[in-house]
């Protein structure tokens, strides 16, 4: 399941913020903002996409680089989202 | 006085407070000329001599603050550089002021090599971080080890101090020219009103390659307020808790910001208690999003601003008047004058719509070997041995003289708070083989202010698509002037003389609302 959600996170990063990159392959760890990938617009669309896509509710406090600034951020961040409502 | 001045004489008055937290590094006041003077002793032993340029290409670092005082010290003058600038642009600006040494920093400094090649670059180079990406580059930390010494004179305060390329209506940068009695007149004049003073902590997430982020560094170094540097506004609530974090009282914006500010959904009034003031420039605010932003941020002063970057900053409202003019950007800053002239020069009364004016020590130089540009610019004033500067925009003023934006009268397009030309945006969609015409427009948006949008049509058979197009954009040219939108045409509107009409080409997409293609 971890891996559908990182293959749709970077399906859509790739698809929609990439063409901003020299080409290559994106770290999963590699920062959007340092990459310049995202900028504030990039992470309002990113926001956007979460939410309609895997159905969450991403409050202001989760909008921190921590959780959105990298694949590997983001998807940790929608698992624990999607493990804790399927928990409760 | 020099802009050098700010830095030591705050380093003899409080050595050990704190002037710049930046990137999880905290620097005092004596700390930061004492690593200034030894880069400046570094850069004076690589041949860097009085009036000789230097260019910083660089985010919002430390190293970045420290190199534009060591320039200073060392009698030169710097240009801070966007760090998401291209090679092809770097290149045109190192051809154009030819500096004696390019600073940069690792993560960029592949992109500082293309454009020194380009450019045919000779003169000293220097990194923060690793060296690597640049051939024949000196990292900070060995320069900063050197021997050090004195660096004797640097010169005076008509002295060239920077230089601040800024988007011309041509399509290529121009370079204006800023003494260091213009910036201290400016730091001055800008401190006064917003009674800066040595408690002020301000949180500046605005580039420092863009004037109005620069100078909440400068401001902050001449009153010995502590300024946090933060390298992006993306995630809002991080800045919120930076803001908490180092109980921050000044918070400078651009409407993009605020809008970003605005569209958070949890936001508690009052949740930024230490917040002194906030500041905006570059466009009005929306009414609504004054009386919101008051709304949330109970203990902060709003200062509505406006300026550009060839005098700095033209006025400002003092936020006494904020609620019976939300839509003015108010008076000309303390020590300055502004007025109000029709096509002929001819001075306008209250009501009449004319290019605004501006009088006073903080007006630029002119244009880098541009005298073309700068006569158009700065033209005889009242005394016969003083220019005026003519802004460019259209304004209109009250009964009582304050002032309110119309329009510009050139098609630059104002987006996140920077200005972009049209017309370099259309030179290099012009690069890519199957565009056959090329126009770009502003277009509302909430957020930005205007996004961009490209308007072409394409030679028959070519399959470019939107993305194809914004792929070629951001490989030439900053991030803020990459077009957001693309719209295709069989063919643009042109005018009589069979030039694309943009004015046109914008009326024909508003009404053929021909949607938002990418």
């Amino acid at each position: 399941m971890i891996d559908d959600i990182e293959t749709g996170i970077r399906g859509f990063i790739e698809e929609n913020f990439l063409f901003r990159s020299d080409g290559g392959e994106l770290a999963r760890d590699a920062s959007l903002l340092e990459a310049g990938l995202i900028d504030s617009m990039g992470v309002l669309e990113l926001v956007a996409f979460l939410e309609d896509r895997f159905g969450l509710k991403v409050a202001d406090a989760d909008m921190t680089p921590e959780n959105l600034d990298s694949i590997a951020a983001l998807t940790a961040f929608v698992a624990g989202r999607t493990a804790a409502s399927v928990a409760a | 006085m020099r802009v050098e001045h700010f830095l030591e004489a705050s380093a003899r008055r409080h050595p050990d407070k704190t002037a710049i937290v930046a990137g999880g590094e905290r620097v005092s006041f004596s700390a930061l000329d004492a690593r200034a003077s030894r880069l400046a002793a570094w850069l004076q032993g690589r041949g860097v001599a009085r009036g000789d340029r230097v260019v910083i290409f660089a985010d919002n670092a430390i190293e970045a603050v420290v190199s534009l005082f060591a320039t200073l010290k060392a009698g030169g003058v710097f240009s801070l550089v966007n760090p998401s600038t291209k090679a092809d642009k770097l290149a045109f600006i190192l051809g154009n002021c030819r500096p004696a040494a390019l600073i940069t920093q690792g993560r960029i400094a592949a992109v500082a090599a293309d454009a020194a090649e380009q450019a045919g670059f000779s003169g000293a180079r220097l990194v923060a971080g690793d060296p690597g990406g640049l051939p024949g580059a000196t990292s900070y930390e060995d320069a900063l080890a050197g021997p050090g010494g004195p660096v004797g004179f640097a010169g005076i305060a008509p002295d060239l101090a920077m230089l601040v390329y800024t988007s011309g209506s041509t399509g290529f940068p121009k370079g204006v020219m800023m003494t260091h009695a213009n910036v201290v007149a400016a730091s001055t004049s800008i401190t006064t009103y917003l009674e800066s003073a040595p408690d002020d902590i301000v949180l500046c997430a605005l580039p420092i390659s863009f004037d109005y982020g620069l100078y909440q560094v400068l401001m902050s170094m001449q009153v010995g307020a502590t300024v946090v540097l933060e390298k992006s506004f993306a995630f809002p609530q991080a800045i919120l808790n930076r803001v908490a974090e180092e109980r921050v009282t000044g918070l400078p914006l651009v409407p993009t910001m605020a809008a970003l500010l605005l569209r958070m959904r949890d936001l508690d009034p009052g949740a930024c208690p230490t917040l002194r003031y906030i500041s905006n420039t570059a466009a009005a605010l929306p009414p609504a999003h004054i009386c919101r932003l008051g709304e949330l941020f109970p203990t902060a002063r709003l200062f509505s601003m406006y300026g550009l970057t060839e005098c700095k900053r033209c006025t400002w409202l003092p936020p006494t008047e904020l609620a019976r003019r939300p839509g003015s950007v108010g008076i000309p800053i303390p020590g300055t004058e502004g007025w109000i002239v029709d096509e002929d020069g001819r001075r306008l009364g209250p009501g009449e719509t004319g290019e605004l004016v501006i009088r006073g020590p903080h007006v630029m130089a002119g244009y880098w070997e541009n005298p073309e540009a700068t006569a158009k610019a700065l033209r005889p004033g009242p005394y016969p041995w003083e220019r005026v500067l003519h802004t460019g925009d259209l304004f209109t003023a009250d009964e009582e003289g304050f002032l309110y934006f119309v329009a510009r009268k050139d098609d630059i397009i104002k987006t996140r708070g920077e200005k972009v030309s049209p017309k370099e945006v259309e030179n290099v969609l012009y690069a890519l083989p199957g565009i056959r015409e090329a126009a770009v427009i502003g277009v509302p948006d909430e957020v930005l202010g205007q996004a961009l949008k490209a308007i072409v049509a394409l030679d028959p058979g070519s399959t470019l698509n939107a993305l194809d197009i914004r792929a070629h954009c951001s490989r030439h040219l900053e991030d803020f002037m990459v077009p957001r939108f693309v719209a295709f045409v069989d063919a643009l509107p042109k005018t009589d003389t069979g030039k694309i009409s943009r004015r046109e080409a914008a009326e024909l997409d508003l009404s053929a609302d021909s949607g938002r293609a990418a």
